[in-house]
């Protein structure tokens, strides 16, 4: 049944993004809260707002209970949990169904399967779709591993099971490297966690973070192209754009036709990102996980499209079929999104919940800023840091950098500290401009530039 | 003797221990000296140690593990 009262689990730009989404579909909102988010857009601009309990998230955004208390109550039949907080919680989308409430999401059994790293990748393999080389499972027999590392090719990557932290794990580049490595990883593992236990990957040097965004009914699955994400830093997202300047037509088809092949196979529902790894030195993909919700970086998709996916998946929870089909999909232009956080980047990206003493939001042609805030507004410390997001559309990737430039120019939040001093670098940086970047470019690159960051942080004051 | 006062640098939550496994870093009555980690603050997922600029010995804590705080907020009296 078509949801007419949504309930949005989340908090900052999600939930914002989430109310217009309902609102433009004519759907009536409420806005669930703690205590220090009272004075939060989302909770200014839905129809009704319900307290559920103090800052700490676990005792609020987290509390399954009181968030569907809030829902009867309020009479909502419809919940949209964000990303983050219950997104991929399968108990708390099974508990959703029960109470007669539309999850806006997929079933709790398929958030289950793909919420397991040994059952995506099972799921993966039997749809077809390519996973990192590797051992299944455990290796007990260090002759035998030797054997399945040649097998797999060189360099392997040594783990340890219970490694942590970059300890236990060892790059072989050869057979006697392997041999002489394998046995201190597992010693180092021992030592370090009482585990010696070690499992083994093909390593791909300069990988790609590719990842495909996927719209399911239970029936239909089509996919809405890619976007690259492989700018991060300590393994967190902060430029994402779309399409991948890496990828050739052909294997562009081959991944997204892979990922539906994913969907199709666990008769997916709702809307999904299908992560791979993109090899740029042989060409293969490799899945990595399936993310069972909306993604932070769902705009740059949105932008290239003209799909509104958190619109497409409300409905689709409300039981309608996929409004859109493959062929009517056609990508235009290039999309840029960045994160910008309450960091200050100049000061190794310390957190920085200030109060929004000024505020200048961009414009103009191909310029989107979905965010959370507004002037006076005190940012609260108890969340992450993600304040909004710059969304930019052009021609061509080159334009859209040139338009990205200008935008984050034209962004003015006082005396908050932020990120984009970041981008105003990066945008200049000859290895992004050329699309000549890897997973692990990032940091060492920030390490090169913390003086200049600094610098462009200081003349911002 | 004065009483000194250990104040959140930051504002986020409060806790006195590192990990809730671990032994809470200090309880009243134990000597501080200048340096020690007295508990962390969590500011946007960020854990900032609390260290006392102060030597002498715990007499009050004012707030107690996952307390909220603001930054100036009094965490600990120290006399000495």
């Amino acid at each position: 049944m078509a949801i007419t009262k949504l309930l949005i689990a989340n908090r900052g730009e999600i939930a914002v993004r989430i109310i217009r989404a309902a609102q433009d579909l004519g759907i009536k909102t409420v806005q669930v809260y703690s205590i220090a988010d009272a004075t939060s857009l989302a909770v200014q601009m839905a129809d009704e707002a319900v307290e559920i309990g103090p800052p700490a998230a676990k005792k609020s955004y987290l509390n399954a209970d009181a968030v569907l208390k809030a829902a009867k109550d309020t009479g909502a039949d419809g919940i949209h949990p964000g990303y983050g907080f219950l997104a991929e919680n399968a108990d708390f989308a099974d508990a959703v169904e029960a109470a007669g409430i539309s999850f806006v999401g997929p079933t709790g059994d398929m958030i289950r399967t793909m919420g397991d790293k040994a059952s995506a990748r099972r799921a993966a393999e039997n749809a077809g779709v390519p996973t990192v080389p590797g051992s299944d499972g455990i290796i007990t027999d260090m002759d035998e591993a030797a054997d399945l590392a040649e097998q797999i090719g060189y360099p392997v990557m040594i783990k340890a099971t219970a490694g942590g932290g970059g300890r236990g794990i060892r790059v072989a580049e050869t057979a006697e490297e392997f041999a002489e490595l394998a046995p201190q990883a597992s010693a180092e593992a021992a030592a370090a966690f009482g585990d010696g236990g070690l499992y083994m990957e093909k390593l791909i040097a300069l990988a790609r973070h590719i990842e495909v965004q996927i719209l399911g009914d239970g029936t239909d699955f089509i996919h809405c192209y890619e976007r690259e994400c492989t700018l991060q830093r300590r393994r967190q997202k902060v430029w994402e754009e779309a399409p991948s300047s890496a990828l050739s037509e052909d294997v562009r088809e081959k991944l997204c036709s892979s990922a539906v092949a994913l969907a199709r196979a666990v008769g997916y529902r709702g809307a999904g990102t299908v992560e791979f790894l993109y090899d740029d030195e042989s060409g293969r993909f490799f899945f990595i996980e399936m993310n069972t919700r909306i993604q932070v970086e769902h705009p740059v998709t949105e932008s290239i499209t003209g799909i509104d996916l958190v619109a497409e998946m409300i409905q689709i929870a409300g039981g309608e079929p996929l409004s859109i089909k493959q062929e009517e999909i056609v990508v235009r232009g290039h999309s840029i999104e960045v994160r910008i956080n309450a960091e200050d980047p100049a000061n190794n990206f310390m957190p920085f919940p200030g109060v929004v003493d000024d505020l200048r939001i961009p414009g103009g042609p191909g310029v989107r800023f979905d965010h959370m805030l507004y002037h006076g507004y005190q940012i609260p410390p108890f969340y992450d840091s993600l304040l909004g997001k710059l969304i930019v559309h052009a021609e061509s990737r080159s334009s859209a950098i040139t338009r990205l430039k200008r935008a984050v120019a034209e962004l003015n939040f006082g005396e908050l500290k932020t990120t984009t001093p970041l981008f105003l670098l990066l945008a200049e940086a000859e290895e992004v401009r050329s699309g000549n970047i890897h997973t692990n470019w990032l940091e060492p690159w920030l390490e090169t530039n913390e003086a200049k960051l600094a610098s462009i942080g200081d003349n911002e004051k | 003797m004065a009483n000194s006062e250990i104040r959140a640098p930051l504002p986020g939550v409060y806790y006195r221990r590192p990990s809730p496994e671990e032994p809470n870093y200090k309880e009243v009555g134990d000597n501080v000296s200048k340096g020690d980690v007295i508990g962390l603050i969590e500011v946007m997922k960020t854990f900032t140690p609390v260290t006392s600029e102060f030597e002498g010995i715990i007499v009050e804590f004012q707030v107690e593990t996952e307390d909220p705080v603001m930054a100036g907020q009094v965490l600990v009296v120290v006399e000495g």
